[in-house]
């Protein structure tokens, strides 16, 4: 389709390099987007995709390089002089004011006004259509964007970028917070938008995506381009993998560990009941299970976990640890008990952004370094430094601040926490959520071995694939409901997504 | 290739995630109607408007008619209207997650520079109008100079304006030799004391000042975009917004209203000194807060700050009616502001809920 005409490139970036202090975050960046193309760019958590991208979006200003747009040389110094020419981002973190409405959002900077009098009437109707387009036609435009889903916050920044006179469509890692359908629904508008003509940049960890949506694939190491515009259907997956990480890697799951009759149950839920999102739920986990959550997002998967854990006060069941009942809505209770929770929000709920790396590590368990009161903080970084080696977190100074890190290295911040901690029971939500395809596999091993060592594990993931390649148990569930409880072995992706269709239709 | 077989399941997945996203999305963080109104803008200021009506009903079993007799309503009413016009230039800056404690002494300053009798001698030769600019236009710079050390001297917002308090206090008083100037121009006095359809003028500038702060904070760009730098400023930046710009233009703004305060202040006493405006932030700041606009930012509400002010005026009166000591008077208001943060933490918007949702012991 593109490559017989040979056209001019609407985006070309020759050799970009951005420092940021010691670090060398660019090193040597090319890309080159045509109109109308999906281009993916891919590499390592800490590769600088998410930098290149903010020096397109006049984010950061680069150090050296050249960027042309539509053949001729631009100078992007403010996200104001990005948005006018048509290069509209969506930032890996979401940029979204949770206290104005869906419409105030998307047209948040660019506002439908005459003088500085705003028309609200005639820009809820455009914001209207722009979600209908986005097939969320059933959002209010009125609503206020803190009460949505990440998904749904998503959307918002979607609507945003479309919402103007666009181009070229930056989006780094949208996928991330989505479940199967909701990239489905993602691809539709992408489709959509390069049938005319708008090119897209896309950003995303996840092998089969690329190769479903892109047409060609860049990469960056290490801040360095080391692979330019390979045509999607002509690279084998090895070579993709090759070219990011330098070395081979088979992203297959570990091994299961058959478990013992007679390994003891360790988490028992009984009855639980949470108003308004489920009701009636049971289920159990032993020691050294691995226990899979597979549903849709909303499907209430994190509801469930985090009333376990007591972050969320249950209306009524029990839990129980080791035959111990947990008090409800108690999370000193549940903590005590052994239960440690890797939740899904991370930025918000999870990192203290400003402290270095290995107070965010130690965050939960610094009473254990400190003597008589006094914190051991030798003894903290040591810790810290053990679990960075393991999850191979880049870079592998404790004492960067949290801030600093590339997405998926923050992520990892926080699986080493729980690590550190040394639970019976530990509940993932989303562990791998923006983690590359290197350290997934080292993820999914730690998580095996955590196991085996007797922990009961229960793992939520938006990725059907992962949830069964790594589970014993899965539990099929939407909206609050176990639809089914089989073997991981038992069922494949489409048996999951059958389940829940029938399940929502009932 | 893929793609075929993945678009003939593309439609139904959409549809049933949109769904589900939507039930989530609404039942996840809102029990029910009654709680969704207490949460509204509607609950806020609901619990506003019964807080003022208890205070009216203690001020009519305490004094009778006395209280409610339409005299003591205007006075009810002259009295906020000094503190009303700043608490709005206010309720801007703290909606942008902003403070300014400089706005009292301001409005001393821009007193004192309005009374100097260089001015007084150039307004009664043209027009008393000349007082007016010149106020406005010392606030405005008092504004200026914040804002740019504010914005683009990263000093926070808190530090610089606290400098400024103490700077243009020590400002009006080298410029008064700390003496009381008097207002000798009576064209302004007789403006300033006038009544308009049986309301002081007094009153009107207030009720003007907080019709325009509504108009510019709920449908003008510039107050869109004060609620979205108060709600995330990153965002605002990436948004395009030129956030250093309007973070100038907010305080200059506030400097304005305490410009227009001052002249009230020079209007009502026929005086224009260095001390005016004694702590006068503090009961601004009061006012906003009570009135529900958050104090970190991202929600601004300009009616509760109206509510605010006639709350904590209201109060005032009920004593000063009851001859009760000042001393009990400030203990009950320290009382107040307490109960409306704890009110408005319970209330208030998913930042604060979401904090204390925090899974974490830190
Ligand atoms: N503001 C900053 N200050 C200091 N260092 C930074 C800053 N932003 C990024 N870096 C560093 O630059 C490097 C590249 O980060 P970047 O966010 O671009 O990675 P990424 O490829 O997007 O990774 P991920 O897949 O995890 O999102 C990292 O080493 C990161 O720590
Ligand atoms: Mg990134």
């Amino acid at each position: 389709m593109l490559k017989d005409e040979n056209p001019r490139p609407l985006l070309d970036v020759r050799g970009l390099t951005k420092r940021f202090g010691a670090v060398q975050a660019l090193k040597g960046v090319d890309l080159s987007v045509l109109p109308g193309e999906v281009h993916c760019v891919m590499g390592q958590n800490g590769a600088g995709k998410s930098t290149l991208i903010k020096t397109l979006s006049g984010v950061h200003q680069p150090d050296s390089g050249e960027i042309f747009w539509d053949g001729e040389k631009v100078d992007l110094s403010t996200p104001t002089a990005a948005l006018s020419l048509g290069i509209a981002t969506m930032y890996q973190e979401l940029d979204v004011v949770d206290g104005l409405s869906i419409t105030e959002n998307i047209f948040l900077g660019h506002e439908r006004a005459t003088g500085g009098v705003l028309h609200v009437k005639k820009a809820n109707a455009i914001a209207r259509t722009l979600l209908k387009r986005l097939g969320h036609g059933s959002l209010s435009p009125s609503r206020e964007v803190g009460t949505l889903s990440a998904a749904n916050k998503q959307i918002v920044s979607m609507a945003r970028a479309l919402s103007r006179d666009t181009k070229l469509i930056i989006m780094d890692e949208p996928s991330a917070i989505l479940d199967a359908g909701e990239v489905q629904n993602l691809f539709r508008v992408v489709r959509e938008l390069t049938a005319q003509g708008i090119a897209v940049v896309y950003i995303s960890h996840r092998l089969e995506e690329i190769r479903e949506i892109g047409d060609r694939i860049s990469v960056i190491k290490d801040g360095q381009s080391t692979a330019n515009n390979m045509d999607v259907a002509d690279t084998p997956k090895a070579e993709l993998i090759r070219r990011m990480t330098g070395r081979d890697v088979s992203n297959v799951f570990p091994e299961r560990t058959p478990i013992s009759v007679t390994a003891p149950v360790v988490l028992e839920v009984t009855d639980l009941e949470l108003a308004g999102h489920f009701d009636k739920l049971s289920f159990s986990v032993r020691a050294g299970e691995i226990l899979g959550f597979a549903g849709l997002v909303g499907s209430q998967r994190s509801e469930i976990i985090e009333t376990i854990y007591g972050a969320r006060k249950a209306s009524a069941g029990q839990v129980t640890v080791n035959g111990k009942r947990l008090t409800a809505g108690s999370v000193t209770s549940a903590v005590t008990a052994g239960i440690g929770l890797s939740p899904e929000e991370r930025k918000s709920q999870g990192l203290i952004l400003d402290e270095p790396i290995y107070k965010n590590v130690t965050l939960s368990t610094f009473e254990r370094f400190s003597r008589t009161g006094l914190l051991d903080e030798a003894a903290e970084r040591r810790a810290a430094s053990e679990q960075i080696e393991a999850l191979e977190l880049r870079p592998a100074d404790p004492q960067r601040p949290a801030r600093t890190l590339s997405g998926g290295n923050q992520q990892k911040i926080l699986l080493a926490r729980w690590l550190v901690h040394g639970t019976k029971v530990l509940l993932l939500d989303e562990p791998t959520r923006g983690v590359d395809v290197g350290a997934r596999a080292e993820i999914y091993t730690l998580i095996r071995r955590l196991a085996d060592a007797g922990t009961a594990i229960i793992i939520i993931s938006s990725e059907i694939e992962e949830v069964l390649g790594l589970s014993d148990n899965v539990l099929v569930i939407d909206n609050g409901q176990v639809l089914a409880q089989k073997t991981a072995t038992e069922i494949d992706e489409h048996g999951v997504l059958d389940l829940v269709m029938k399940g929502s239709a009932a | 290739m893929s793609k075929q077989k993945i678009e003939v399941a593309e439609q139904p997945i959409a549809a049933s995630t949109q769904k589900q996203a939507e039930n989530s999305g609404t039942s996840h963080r809102s029990g029910g109607l009654v709680q969704n109104l207490m949460h509204g803008p509607a609950g806020r200021s609901l619990g506003l408007v019964v807080a003022l009506v208890v205070l009216v009903l203690i001020g009519l079993i305490t004094s009778g008619d006395r209280f409610t007799s339409s005299e003591n309503m205007l006075v009810i009413l002259r009295h906020a209207s000094i503190i009303g016009v700043l608490s709005i230039g206010v309720t801007f800056v703290i909606t942008a997650g902003g403070i300014d404690l400089s706005v009292g002494s301001v409005l001393g300053l821009t007193s004192v520079v309005g009374s100097l009798t260089a001015v007084q001698a150039a307004a009664s030769d043209s027009t008393w109008l000349i007082m007016v600019v010149v106020s406005l236009l010392v606030g405005a710079i008092a504004g200026l100079i914040n804002g740019v050390i504010i914005a683009y001297g990263n000093v926070v917002a808190f530090i610089a304006t606290l400098a400024t308090l103490v700077a243009a206090r020590g400002l009006a008083e080298i410029i008064s030799e700390r003496r009381t100037l008097l207002v000798t121009n009576t064209d302004f006095t007789k403006f300033m004391r006038a009544d308009f359809l049986g309301v002081p003028v007094l009153v009107w500038i207030f009720a003007l000042v907080a019709a325009a702060g509504w108009f510019l904070l709920n449908r003008t760009t510039f107050g869109r975009r004060t609620v979205a730098i108060g709600g995330n400023l990153e965002a605002s930046r990436l948004a395009g917004i030129k956030v250093k710009r309007h973070i100038v233009s907010l305080y200059v703004l506030v400097g304005v209203a305490a410009g227009i305060a001052g002249l009230m202040m020079m209007g009502r006493t026929t005086s224009g000194t260095s001390t005016h405006g004694y702590l006068y932030e503090l009961d601004a700041i009061a006012a906003v807060v009570v009135g529900g606009t958050l104090l970190v930012g991202g929600r601004g509400t300009i009616m509760g700050t109206v509510f605010g002010v006639l709350i904590f005026s209201t109060l005032t009166n009920v004593f000063t009616q009851n001859n009760m000591d000042t001393s009990v008077q400030a203990l009950a208001k320290g009382a107040i502001i307490v109960l409306a943060v704890l009110l408005q933490q319970r209330f208030a918007s998913g930042k604060v809920r979401k904090a204390k949702k925090l899974p974490l012991k830190v």
